[in-house]
């Protein structure tokens, strides 16, 4: 083999010793923070939210000087590979970040299927993640020791709506157990997950569930059921499935004119549906992890309206700072605050800190359970009205007070 | 079967579920009209079929997100996805075209994975649709609601699937094609040039699920990802109306939206495609006895 053929090899193992000399955390004075995240694939849109959430906070924190471990001075970094929205993509790419790049320090993945993927890869190496974008509750049974999430369980996503209506059954002259509940839910285990907390829930206030349609993946058209809605008259229509299924419901309900006191979904920000449906898509309730509007606030971001300021100005095209964002920033900042009260860059030190982890961000209140999910902040509830989204639930943020029922489509 | 019930007690959702299949059926007739054609005269599986529903769809949302009436969308997608389906053949069909249907299968997969990802990047991953404000209409007391531009999607894909069995009869082309379809060798030696037939074939094809597409977009919603469906959809009608028969499709179309729609409502939702597929099982599985039966007969 020639000099000449040869070169390149030797080019790429010179940048690769150089590279290695200057990346792993501790070596210089940077710490270098490990995350697969979709750029390609069905999850890109979201996938760019997560980015852009973490990229904000890491620029903010070094912005402020950087994060002080045992009296030294460090900047954070982030290396993003992307996973292509596919789970198994994302298993080999935490291999390579903990094993080729040396990353120490994780931060999670958009969705849950693919922390799911991604999760036993960092519990073999014993490397903590903290993650703002997998609400699975199957992710929390499995006795996981290094995986933090900063979000709310999928279980929780709903259930609000159901106690809303039960509070104000008496608006349409019934009790909170005469009122009947449809349910039209993707069959993935995010929205089973919401399911089968909805079902909890209307269940504790004795309420009758009179459709429980599981959509399937490949969905393109809700009418059957929702022509079975017109027909059984139910209270409350919640409607689980991503973006296409928060669409397709709110265009599909408004076409064939379907009249229901209480319309709740998940994912109407991601879909866009008050844009996209002007006018049709008010009084429909959404899910979310976290608002604008919210009384919290920190020390980097300042109140949650200052981080939602901040973020438009940063980033160009959101009119609405979508939470995935918002909860991907705040994975960083648990890092951030983890790292100063371990003063350490061990990683089971750091472990231990995480688990230790009680403080107030502008995304809300964390605190972990022992099986590392946050339980110190409810889901929250918004109501669309005249295209602007307004918290309605829990009461202690609440705007304006729900409008239920909702006007009928000859009314309105 | 409570839901049994409520169609015995109260027959109009069963107006409602009919009316409903009917119009998604002829958008779904209108997908596989092409499959048909290409399938029949190139003997091509064309797997991508999905993903130039999508693509006109998003054409027709583009045009919309500029002001303009998604109803142009429907021209405009047609003539845009005509001339994509010609640079396929020129760069890839043609040259896949009479091999083994393995090969042309494996082309047009590799061809719809590029179309989701260069949707992806030019479109990101968004659900899209495009309104064409034109409400919805009231029947029997209000009880039955039929979408207007359910309505419009049904007469312009019976109007499309018309004028393409004119044109398969009537023009020369048409009769370059259908001979093409019966034997390409004899056809070739009668002088015609089977290759611009295959072009114009596929082309056809394209431009109708871009039309379908528009459609699709005024209807439900469009996302890069989730052509697949009408791929799907389309193969199985074919394969329940036979290869070559293009009235059949229409009927299959028809019949397998009428179909979904009541599995989905008696079995719920997550029962429709699976009723669909075997529905397609029992289908073939009855035409295999017929065949048999047949085979006796003439021993």
């Amino acid at each position: 083999m020639s000099v000449r053929r040869f070169s390149p090899y030797l080019a790429a193992l010179a940048s690769a010793l150089l590279l290695g000399s200057a990346g792993p955390a501790g070596a210089g004075e940077s710490i270098t923070l490990g995350a697969a995240v979709s750029e390609t694939g069905k999850y890109s849109t979201n996938g760019k939210h997560t980015r852009n959430g973490y990229n904000l906070a890491i620029k903010r924190i070094n912005e402020m000087g950087g994060i002080n471990v045992g009296g030294k001075s460090y900047q954070l970094k982030i290396i993003y590979y992307d996973d292509e929205s596919t789970p198994a993509r994302g298993a080999q790419l935490a291999e390579r970040l903990i094993k080729q790049d040396g990353i120490k320090y994780m931060l999670g993945p958009y969705s849950s299927g693919l922390t799911k993927a991604i999760a036993p890869v960092t519990e073999k190496y014993g490397i903590p993640m903290v993650e703002g974008n997998g609400a699975s509750r199957s992710l929390f049974n499995k006795g996981y020791k290094y995986l933090f999430a900063v979000l709310s369980t999928s279980e929780q996503y709903l259930a609000e709506a159901v106690n809303l209506a039960a509070e104000n059954a008496g608006k349409l002259g019934k009790s909170a157990s005469d009122i009947t509940v449809a349910l039209a839910m993707e069959n993935d285990p995010f929205s089973q997950d919401i399911r089968a907390g909805v079902l909890d829930d209307a269940k504790r206030h004795g309420m009758k569930v009179v459709i429980d349609d599981k959509l399937p993946k490949d969905l393109s058209d809700m009418a059957a059921t929702l022509t079975k809605v017109k027909a059984l008259k139910p209270d409350l229509l919640i409607v689980s499935g991503h973006s296409k299924g928060a669409a397709l419901a709110q265009r599909q309900s408004s076409d064939m004119k379907v009249d229901v006191p209480m319309l709740a979904m998940t994912h109407c920000e991601a879909a866009k549906v008050q844009d996209k449906f002007p006018g049709t898509s008010d009084y429909t309730l959404c899910a979310t992890q976290w608002a604008s509007t919210m009384s919290y606030s920190d020390k980097w971001f300042g109140s949650a309206s200052d981080y939602a300021n901040t973020f438009r100005a940063e980033y160009e095209g959101y009119t609405v700072v979508p939470y995935q964002a918002a909860e991907s920033t705040a994975s960083v900042l648990v890092w951030a605050d983890a790292f100063e009260r371990a003063g350490s860059l061990d990683t089971d030190a750091l472990r231990d800190a995480l688990a230790a982890t009680e403080m107030q961000t502008f995304y809300g209140n964390i605190k972990f359970a022992p099986t590392g999910q946050n339980v110190a902040k409810p889901m929250a509830l918004r109501q669309i009205i005249g295209g602007k989204y307004k918290v309605v639930a829990p009461s202690k943020w609440a705007e304006i007070p729900v409008v239920f029922p909702k006007p009928t489509w000859a009314e309105r | 079967m409570d839901n049994l019930q409520i169609l015995l007690d109260a027959p109009i959702f069963s107006v409602q579920l009919l009316i409903d299949g009917l119009l998604v059926g002829a958008i779904f007739a209108l997908v596989a009209y092409g499959m048909a054609l290409v399938w029949g005269v190139m003997n091509i599986i064309n797997i991508c079929q999905g993903e130039y529903v999508m693509l006109g769809g998003f054409i027709t949302y583009l045009l919309f997100s500029w002001g303009i009436s998604p109803f142009v969308g429907i021209p405009v997608a047609f003539v845009v996805l005509y001339l994509v389906g010609w640079l396929t053949y020129r760069v890839v069909i043609c040259r896949v075209v009479e091999q083994d249907l393995f090969i042309s299968i494996l082309a047009t997969f590799g061809i719809s994975i590029l179309l989701q990802q260069l949707m992806n990047q030019l479109f990101t991953a968004d659900v899209q649709t495009a309104e064409a404000g034109l409400g919805t209409a009231f029947l029997f007391n209000n009880m039955v609601t039929v979408p207007w531009v359910k309505v419009v999607g049904f007469v312009l894909a019976l109007s499309v699937g018309v004028v393409l069995v004119l044109f398969m009869g009537r023009s020369r082309m048409g009769q370059a094609i259908r001979a093409t379809a019966q034997n390409a060798r004899a056809a070739r030696i009668m002088g015609i040039d089977t290759d611009r037939v295959y072009a114009v074939t596929y082309s056809i094809n394209a431009a109708i699920c871009g039309a379908a597409g528009a459609l699709v977009v005024m209807t439900w919603v469009v996302q890069a990802f989730q052509g697949l469906a009408y791929t799907v959809r389309s193969f199985m009608i074919v394969v329940v109306a036979g290869i070559g028969n293009l009235p059949g499709v229409v009927v299959a179309g028809l019949g397998l939206g009428a179909a979904e729609s009541y599995a989905g409502f008696l079995l719920g939702a997550e029962f429709q495609t699976a009723f669909i597929f075997s529905l397609l099982v029992v289908i073939l599985l009855w035409r295999n006895y017929r065949l048999r039966a047949q085979r006796k007969v003439l021993r």
